[in-house]
């Protein structure tokens, strides 16, 4: 080996790039690990200035997050010991559970329609990025022209049409409405993406595909789509997150059976404030999906599978 | 196996015309190519024999049935892909069962029918590697493999070699021609390379902007070429043209090529205008005595022959003698042309003037 090379990189250079890698990971980071560890701290350690990083760890802000508390009278404290771990949590401030909180509904709901909004952008974006990438559609340029025009504003800015549209035909706090709205959202953003994908894949291996004996459909769906997983799954990514975080619309159109988790979370109000420790912990769950859906596909994302196979 | 009939078939891309009417017949068994400048319809053709293009107009025959219109899972031909097409998320073996899957074969049988194969091809031992680490020639194995798992009634091939090598095209070339030997599968060809056409094809299609300029033995269209395209495009270096003003009547023998009484085959037709004569390189031959004499301008050795470029009277001229032969550049030299092997041509149409030599070849060409 000579000690020059053209392709690779010097043992320093390799070193100084890590280390600026590292160091911006733990820059973006800080934010997020002061969330996590929020969310285990006690409300006086949340609040106290200078923060504190070291600090006794509790569960009283999940506690607080998934449950309904209420102020007892001593003497109902002394005939009720508590019997549960969380129970003698919410003791030392004299209150007993009342039931659960709507974090866990309002969660789920996050879940429906997070992924489900998601589900179809992806599934109607494919089909329409394939017919875009494939076929001689009239007036092809003009309608990709048309579907990315919902993207040049703003969502939130026809929020008042949507919310009158919304009401008029009964969509309104319904998981059907949010998402269908937020794959109106995406699925523009879907098509393009998804289009330049499908354009990448030679179409000499559905034409391959035909002269096997497969019919179009077959050959779309065994050799164009998982060739498209990478980009399927980067642009699912895409619609899940904004799905996901979407907080206007969701204030604005959902109050009860749809609300999603991030109009929830602020309103968790706890003992003569505003219960950090448990908007932390509501925040931390909150992250969780997204982050294992984008681990889950992180094979897909890093990884070229059409690499190789045909020479350019 | 099969023999394919093509009919007046046409094809337009909107005001494009890619095929004009075009008919020509392959027979079963036989090694067909496709041979032409680039974007003068044969791939064009090809697509539309396999079904990935629909004809605008004519008919296909493949062994007697109608096929112009279906589509190409219904056709059973096989298409080799000049950037090989493999699918690149499967392995070796995956890229070659798919089309036995897609007919439904057990799964036992598939097994033996790829051993049988990849025995064939010496592709054995890389079955489960992924396509994408493959060599340009295993590729190409495997591509070929993909098209004869199925014993489909014929293979279409799309310029196969194109991708490869010099060095290694000259041995796949070889590799191909004795599969098809053995496999005796009716293929039709695609290429734009001359020499691999000649040297490979049984019977070679010449088309010319959407035209078939020509249709045959290699033997007949480099010897009796039908157009001046046709002189032009086969053989390297190609064929001379003489250009010369003059007339010519029926059982005429012999042309005035400036002031020169040259020897032709028999004209069974009358011509006057514009012509040319055209002669082969190899036809030509240098001499001390004669009376139609060029300037030698260049020489170039290629070993056993060199190729003599001349000045004559009627535009540059190149011959292909012995090497053994000395020719000096500036010496003038008598030429003398091996009369049996001229064509003439009209040179408004391009068409050659038909002859003793070219009878046969131009009644059914």
């Amino acid at each position: 080996m000579s000690s020059f090379s053209v392709t690779e990189p010097s043992a320093r250079s390799k070193w100084f790039a890590g280390t600026l890698v590292i160091l911006y990971a733990l820059i973006t980071m800080v934010p997020l690990a002061w969330i996590m560890l929020t969310g285990f701290k006690s409300p006086s350690d949340a609040i106290s200035y200078p923060p504190k990083i070291v600090f006794e760890p509790t569960l009283e802000g999940y506690v607080n997050l998934f449950t309904t508390r209420t102020r007892q009278t001593p003497e109902f404290l002394a005939a009720n010991p508590p019997e549960k771990w969380y129970e003698e949590i919410v003791r030392e401030y004299d209150m007993v559970i009342a039931g659960p909180s709507k974090f866990g509904e309002r969660f789920l709901n996050s879940v429906i329609i997070g992924f489900g909004s998601t589900f179809l952008s992806i599934f109607l974006g494919t089909l329409a990025a394939y017919a875009f990438s494939r076929f001689k559609i009239p007036l092809a340029d003009d309608l990709l022209f048309f579907i990315l025009s919902t993207r040049m504003m703003p969502p939130i800015a026809v929020a008042i049409p949507i919310f009158l549209m919304y009401r008029q035909l009964g969509l309104s706090d319904t998981h059907l409405g949010m998402i269908l709205l937020y794959t109106g959202v995406n699925i523009s953003l879907a098509v393009w993406l998804l289009k330049g994908f499908i354009d990448e894949i030679p179409l000499e291996y559905e034409e391959a595909a035909l002269i096997d004996g497969y019919t179009r459909f077959q050959a779309f769906y065994k050799v164009v789509l998982p060739q498209a997983a990478t980009g399927i799954a980067s642009t699912a990514i895409f619609c899940l997150i904004f799905a996901w975080n979407e907080y206007a619309f969701a204030v604005l159109l959902t109050s009860g059976t749809a609300q999603t988790a991030p109009p929830f979370i602020p309103t968790i109000i706890g003992v003569g404030g505003l219960d950090w420790p448990a908007v932390a912990a509501g925040a931390t769950i909150f992250l969780l999906p997204v982050m294992i859906f984008t681990i889950l596909l992180r094979k897909h994302l890093l990884r070229g599978i059409t690499f190789g196979a045909v020479r350019k | 196996m099969a023999k394919i009939e093509i009919k007046n078939i046409r094809k337009d891309f909107g005001d494009f015309n890619a095929v004009e009417k075009s008919s020509f017949t392959i027979e079963d068994g036989e090694f067909f190519m496709l041979l032409g400048p680039s974007g003068c319809g044969k791939t064009t053709t090809l697509r539309m024999i396999a079904g990935l293009e629909l004809p605008t107009s004519g008919e296909i025959y493949l062994d007697g049935e109608e096929i112009s219109q279906q589509p190409p899972s219904k056709r059973d031909i096989a298409f080799v892909f000049q950037m090989f097409a493999l699918y690149p998320h499967l392995n070796v073996r995956k890229n070659l069962s798919y089309p036995l899957v897609s007919q439904g074969m057990p799964r036992s049988q598939v097994k033996a029918k790829i051993e049988e194969v990849s025995g064939i091809l010496g592709i054995k031992d890389i079955l489960n590697r992924p396509v994408g680490g493959l060599s340009g020639g295993d590729r190409q194995r495997v591509a070929l493999g993909r098209a004869i798992v199925r014993d489909p009634k014929a293979f279409m091939m799309d310029e196969p070699l194109g991708a490869l090598d010099a060095e290694f095209r000259e041995h796949m070339s070889e590799e191909l021609r004795a599969l098809h030997d053995r496999m005796n599968a009716t293929t039709v060809y695609v290429t734009h390379d001359q020499l691999e056409a000649m040297q490979m094809g049984d019977k070679i299609v010449v088309m010319n902007n959407a035209v078939v300029e020509q249709f045959g033995t290699p033997q007949q269209i480099y010897d009796t070429p039908a157009t001046m395209f046709v002189a032009d495009f086969i053989g390297s270096p190609s064929m001379n043209f003489l250009r010369f003003e003059g007339a010519l009547e029926n059982g005429a023998t012999r042309v005035d090529l400036n002031g020169q009484m040259l020897a032709v085959p028999k004209q069974l037709q009358g011509a006057s205008g514009k012509l040319v004569f055209g002669v082969r390189p190899e036809h030509v031959s240098l001499s001390e005595n004669g009376d139609y004499r060029g300037k030698v301008l260049t020489t170039e050795y290629l070993g056993t022959t060199q190729i003599i470029t001349l000045d004559t009277p009627n535009g540059e001229l190149k011959a292909r003698i012995d090497s053994a032969q000395t020719a000096t550049v500036g010496e003038n030299v008598a030429l003398n042309f091996e009369a049996p092997k001229i064509t003439l041509f009209d040179e408004t149409t391009g068409l050659a003037l038909r002859s003793s030599l070219n009878r046969e070849v131009l009644a059914h060409g």
